[in-house]
């Protein structure tokens, strides 16, 4: 922690960033982020097991994009969200600093984004050991259970889209589910509709979700709608043997092909 | 306790609190009584619902090449509801929600809804650090909107207070369920008064242009969980649905930390950032709305603070706005 | 009415499977007419939504067809919507959604016999499935919820 505040007051002093994007202690044993601009008040970053949150989503966003150059502090799901938003031309390279994290806590000292790609390879990247579980679980159901599974989960949603909104690969300022001509979903939270924008939100983000799991935190009311997105990682890295945010440079899955990629349903 | 409750249900719908297996507390229909929590700290979704639901049908059309007609919904088919064991928060907010709905024009759908509704209130025996009632008027014994209010006593039973002719009713159809009170100790939860809302109110008069509102949202995402876990929100959108020849129009929640909320068809967004959108919804509540319906626009009950995913704590916030 | 007939819904490329079909009939072949063809210009074209909005609509089946990969009007149109089936087809199954009532296939211009087939099957297994009750009854309970909050 002592050499996360050093490092962020340096890059603040030296105006090399205007601003740092940082966890700092919130109310009732929360943490929440911060946005330090003066170097004086780095001191209330934090950096523990509790701050799980991906600060990725603030990288486009308008108020924050005004400072100027963003420093942020950076776990892997964050690292590899900022790959995402390059690769997709969402944040430039010039206007990003990041503070790494490693896994266990240490800050980590990336000259570019070269180095954090190269930091970001040496990492495990499928979905974490608890989703997995839970995916295995589920994976298990058969049709029925699996549909009357999410049906009852779904029931739940009250379309705050709040698991949008914590997503930084949802940036776009114009969402289809917004879109009313046609009306893609209902703009009312029904079983029909609610299960409609689950599969658009896990569509939308296939082979560009980063298994940082934010969406289902993120839900007020506990859907675990991050075990879709998860769910499509897996499949692509079984198909396509990639995972997203790896590099500035790939193409998401979807957004490019292989000759030879292989199915078995096609007739 | 047991037995008011099934005479409650004889010919009523019954609306009470239900613990889930993810520890989630919210409002069922017709739960088994067995089910049903007494000691919840608070539902995840106020109940707001049942005078507000989610989606409401407004009317239904249907067009032909020459014509349309209209077919209204009929309101006498809302059905009678006793909310059961509703904290005094989420009771007070339905003045509120009157205060906006019937403020000029009565709207007919809430007016039904309310005039059908038995409200069976619950005092708060815990609170945690979420709860301020008690910095917006209210406490965690509170009367206001309960037709009865049940307090839990140290012996396990519940103390009734018979509050309204509604509750009067629900006493003299069954006398036998209720004996006299002795005076034992009452288990009610304390709620720390964290501000002086009056004395919000006068700041926010001039803190419209104030460096708070942006320092203090930068970290809102913009989702709308905060006003949809609020009792006291009303905005709503209303939409037209077809399939074919045959439609309706229904109204559903919405909220105003969306950017589309203000969006103009020209393209124009008067609340272009998210700060904006934030400092409209502390000023709505604690500003705009005593000025004009005479009554806050805030109960307390601490949901939007525990359900938001960034931390944007509603009291703490109006804690250091009045310090300014 | 006797017996259950399907709605099948078939999304086909302008090059190839529309062309295809028009020479099934051309060819005086005979298939279902439970189909219900809407062509687009390929298959790269075809949203996913477009295929959950048939379901809501009544379709008890839907096929997608296009052509065969290489055989592209546009190159690589076929390539990227096979790439999207993929992850659909995934998805749908992880959440309970019915594959079997979805044919996938690749139909060139010179197949009509063969387009006939994809049809026939596809009714033949839709028919012995049935209505897609779960979804349509979905559909039902999100247009009459919340009326008397029942």
């Amino acid at each position: 922690m002592h050499n996360l505040i050093l490092k962020a007051k340096e890059l603040l002093e030296n105006k090399i960033v205007s601003v740092i994007i940082g966890f700092e202690t919130g109310s009732s044993g929360k943490v929440r982020p911060v946005f330090i601009t003066d170097s004086n008040k780095a001191d209330s970053l934090i950096f523990d097991e509790r701050c799980i949150q991906n600060l990725a989503v603030y990288l486009t966003k308008k108020e924050v994009k005004q400072f100027g150059k963003m420093g942020i502090v950076a776990t892997l799901p964050i690292m590899r969200s900022i790959m995402v938003l390059i690769s997709e031309q969402q944040l430039s390279p010039e206007n990003v600093v990041v503070l790494g994290i490693s896994g266990d806590g240490e800050v980590l000292d990336f000259a570019d984004i070269t180095v954090m790609q190269h930091y970001i390879e040496k990492c495990e990247l499928g979905n974490p050991a608890k989703e997995q579980d839970m995916l295995a679980t589920l994976n298990r159901l058969n049709m029925q259970e699996k549909f009357e599974f999410w049906q009852k989960e779904f029931s739940k949603c009250i379309k705050c889209y709040a698991c949008r909104q914590s997503c930084p690969m949802c940036y776009c300022t114009r969402c289809a589910v917004e879109c009313n001509q046609p009306q893609w979903i209902p703009v009312q939270s029904n079983n029909l509709g609610n299960m409609e924008w689950h599969i658009l939100r896990a569509m939308h983000l296939a082979g560009r979700c980063i298994s940082c799991g934010e969406c289902g935190r993120a839900c007020p009311v506990g859907i675990p709608c991050h075990l879709l997105t998860m769910h499509l990682v897996d499949q692509a890295q079984s198909y396509f043997g990639v995972y997203a945010g790896i590099s500035d440079k790939m193409s998401s899955v979807l957004s490019t092909y292989a000759p030879n990629d292989k199915e078995s349903f096609i007739i | 306790m047991a037995k008011l409750y099934a005479k409650l249900s004889e010919d009523r719908k019954i609306y009470a609190p239900v613990e889930a297996s993810d520890k989630k507390v919210n409002y069922q229909y017709n739960p088994d009584f067995k089910d049903v929590t007494f000691d919840h700290l608070q539902s995840t979704l106020s109940v707001k619902n049942v005078v507000f639901p989610k989606v409401e049908n407004l009317f239904y059309f249907t067009n032909s090449k020459t014509e349309s007609s209209v077919t209204d919904i009929d309101l006498d088919k809302i059905p009678e509801v006793v909310l059961w064991g509703a904290h005094p928060c989420d009771t007070a907010a339905y003045d509120v929600l009157r205060s906006i709905f019937c403020w000029d024009i009565k709207d007919e759908f809430f007016a039904k809804r309310l005039e059908k509704l038995t409200v069976v209130g619950l005092a708060c025996s815990t609170s945690d650090a979420y709860c301020f009632c008690t910095s917006v008027g209210i406490s965690p014994d509170a009367v206001k909107g309960s037709d009865i209010l049940l307090l839990k006593l140290e012996n396990g039973d519940y103390k009734v207070s018979i509050i309204t002719e509604k509750g009067k009713a629900i006493l003299e159809q069954s006398p036998d369920l209720f004996e006299s009170y002795n005076n034992e100790a009452e288990i009610v939860a304390t709620v720390k008064q964290r501000f002086d809302y009056k004395q919000v109110t006068e700041h926010l008069k001039d803190s419209f242009e104030n460096p708070f509102w942006v320092n203090n949202s930068l970290r809102c995402v913009g989702c709308g969980a905060c006003a949809y876990v609020c009792p006291t929100c009303a905005c709503f959108d209303i939409q037209d649905e077809a399939q074919g020849s045959y439609g309706r129009r229904y109204r559903s929640w919405d909220s105003c930390g969306f950017g589309l909320f203000t969006l103009h068809t020209s393209g124009h967004n008067p609340r272009e950032v998210q700060s904006q959108r934030w400092r409209q919804r502390v000023m709505h509540k604690f500003s705009y709305m005593p000025e004009r319906n005479e009554s806050l626009g805030c109960v307390g009950c601490g949901r939007c603070s525990r359900a938001c995913p960034v931390d944007m704590n509603i009291a703490e916030q109006l804690e250091v706005l009045q310090s300014i | 009415m006797s017996e259950f007939e399907p709605k099948v819904v078939a999304f086909v490329c302008n090059w190839c499977t529309y062309a295809g079909a028009d020479l099934t009939g051309t060819s005086r072949i005979k298939y279902a007419s439970n189909v219900k063809i809407i062509r687009f210009p390929c298959t790269g074209r075809i949203d996913f939504m477009l295929l959950l909005k048939s379901f809501a609509n009544g379709a008890d089946g839907i096929i997608v067809s296009g052509c065969h990969p290489n055989d592209c009007h546009y190159t690589s149109g076929n390539f990227h919507a096979k790439r999207r089936w993929i992850m659909f087809k995934e998805l749908m199954d992880f959440m309970g959604i019915d594959m079997n009532r979805i044919t996938f296939s690749w139909v060139s211009a010179a197949e009509g016999a063969r387009w006939a087939e994809v049809v026939n099957s596809t009714v033949t297994r839709v028919r012995e499935l049935g209505p897609y009750v779960s979804y349509k009854q979905m559909v039902n309970t999100s247009i009459e919820e919340e009326v008397t909050h029942a």
